[in-house]
């Protein structure tokens, strides 16, 4: 039997989609049984959320002041000391769970798998490299503690329906002072979340300016799309860092992606290649974003885009 | 502030197209042109800038890694590093180890702040930085941004996935740096010959008390699934028009 415990990713308020994700990745290990802890202030909501995606035999609530705000310094010893009872340690490959899980894994002297995008057995994955370029299968030690994130594009969400128990546990480890949350600020929008969203418009540098990028803004409205960029266009200054999509922005895997004005590089190619559906529009009939588009479209992107909108109200 | 420690990789340069050997057993790598890993430039630059604000502060790049990352170093002390340190090595380093070896440095050297690129470009691993700082029990702050220094404290804004987190860290921490925290600088032929003259000593894992050793085994290396070559369409009208046969709008 292996004993998978999920590090769920949420906001107090709403489980983080990447989650069931990760319960979909650790349902591929054969004989297991999968628990998702959810450290915060107040984890009542998103334990119910957690307990309820099928395949989830616990969610475990670790509730305490100091949880409210997810800090690595503060989260990893608490999971340290809970790694005990389990054989594998799964998170998300977020931000929150690129930050958090190597600092699980050095306490617990374990190295870490990252990216896991295939299970081939309970100690043996796929993860990519090198942008994606180069796919490698690795094997651990299964006297080790396995640490693990898991590349979320790769998997999709487990379903909801489960029935699982949500047990409180408290952990009694001393947690240091020395890393305090001061505030965050997003550009929060009415929009579709980027890593979750079924359609995506992106643009890049083609568009010229911050002014020219709302174009897509509209146009996203208008299909009900989240909004992406390729690194060049977050550079210039015409989207903010979140929607950066790439080999070191998100990896995201939409039904449905539209670039615009993108060249396709190969960075930015990584960060969407497990989206069912590419689009590229693009002035150049050359560039790179063709060879893994599934439609083209070459000319003037600000012809295209207008008329694009108009066309799809209809 | 005294002293600040950044981690340079030596990694294949970002331009070079990856291939894969024809028999699995990892990618081509003879004659390939090898660089800074370009976030660990970022992350010297940091220090550079830091340095160039204050007074008396010593920028030590350390590396890891075979005989020939002198030359990825020598770059750093181009850039403006005051001295350098490779850990010589030829077997290859897991990032928990690359941890252990520069915890071992930062022991030796006790710096203020240890910047590191949030990943490398060739494993694209993205843990060294928060393994370093879990086992030398001091702060991490991933994904900088910006990196405001005062009073034993650093002020560091991070690219998270929502947008922006701020987070205040006593020092010594573990800083690791994202694309946009700066531009590097460009390295300007006399600060090359300058850099010669500079100090570079060479160590061992052995020598540090560090057990190199693979913890995770590679078993096979492939090239990724290739995309189907798609149809191209002629006008706006076309588009919609397949797009909607296809019920993606």
């Amino acid at each position: 039997m292996h004993k998978v415990l999920i590090v769920g990713e949420h906001d107090g308020k709403t489980l983080n989609p990447a989650t069931a994700k990760c319960v979909t990745c650790a349902s591929g290990i054969p004989d297991r049984e999968i628990t998702i802890v959810l450290l915060g202030a107040d984890t009542a909501a998103v334990a119910a959320q957690a307990a309820a995606i099928a395949g989830v035999k616990t969610a475990l609530r670790v509730d305490r002041p100091e949880n409210e705000h997810p800090l690595a310094a503060i989260f990893a010893p608490q999971l340290a000391a809970l790694a005990a009872d389990y054989s594998h340690i799964f998170g998300p490959s977020t931000s929150f769970g690129k930050d958090l899980m190597p600092r699980v894994a050095a306490l617990l002297g374990v190295p870490q798998v990252s990216d896991l995008m295939a299970v081939e057995g309970p100690y043996r994955f796929k993860r990519p490299t090198y942008a994606g370029n180069a796919i490698v299968t690795v094997e651990a030690d299964p006297a080790r503690k396995l640490m693990a994130t898991v590349r979320v594009a790769s998997f999709e969400a487990a379903p909801t329906g489960g029935n699982g128990a949500v047990e409180s546990k408290t952990v009694t480890v001393a947690l240091p002072s020395h890393t305090r949350y001061v505030g965050a600020k997003s550009g929060s929008t009415d929009r579709p979340d980027l890593q979750t969203a079924k359609r995506v418009v992106s643009g890049g540098r083609a568009l010229g300016s911050a002014e020219n990028f709302k174009m897509l803004f509209s146009l996203a409205d208008k299909i009900g799309a989240a909004v992406g960029a390729s690194r060049a266009a977050v550079d210039a200054g015409y989207a903010p860092n979140e929607m950066q999509v790439g080999q070191t922005g998100k990896i995201i895997s939409p039904e449905i992606y539209i670039a615009i004005g993108i060249s396709g590089a190969i960075q930015h190619l990584t960060g969407i290649k497990d989206a069912r559906t590419i689009v590229a529009i693009n002035k150049d009939g050359e560039a790179p974003i063709f060879e893994v588009a599934d439609i083209g479209l070459v000319g003037d992107l600000f012809q295209i885009v207008p008329e694009l909108e108009r066309l799809v109200g209809g | 502030m005294q002293k600040i420690i950044v981690a340079i990789k030596r990694v294949v340069d970002y331009n070079v197209r990856i291939r894969v050997k024809p028999d699995g057993s990892g990618v081509m790598l003879d004659g390939v042109k090898m660089s800074v890993n370009p976030f660990d430039e970022i992350a010297l630059e940091e220090a550079l800038r830091i340095k160039e604000r204050g007074t008396n502060v010593e920028v030590v790049a350390v590396s890891i890694g075979v005989a020939d990352t002198q030359q990825q170093l020598r770059t750093a002390l181009a850039m403006g590093a005051d001295r350098a340190i490779l850990v010589q090595t030829d077997v290859p380093v897991e990032p928990l180890v690359a941890a252990q070896t520069f915890l071992a440095v930062a022991k030796k050297e006790s710096p203020d702040l240890f910047f590191l690129g949030k990943q490398a470009i060739d494993d694209d691993a993205n843990q060294t930085g928060q393994m370093l700082a879990a086992i030398w029990e001091r702060p991490q702050a991933t994904y900088a941004s910006k990196v405001e220094i005062s009073d034993g404290k650093a002020l560091v804004t991070r690219e998270v996935d929502a947008g922006l987190e701020t987070i205040e860290v006593d020092l010594p921490a573990v800083v690791t740096v994202d694309l946009r925290l700066n531009e590097p600088r460009y390295v300007k032929l006399p600060d090359i010959m300058k850099a010669k003259k500079k100090p570079l000593d060479v160590t061992s894992l052995e020598a540090l008390g560090v057990s190199a050793g693979l913890l995770l085994k590679t078993v096979k290396t492939e090239p990724p699934a290739q995309r189907q070559k798609g149809v191209m369409v002629k006008d706006v009208a076309e588009l919609v028009d397949v797009l909607k046969k296809k019920g993606l709008i």
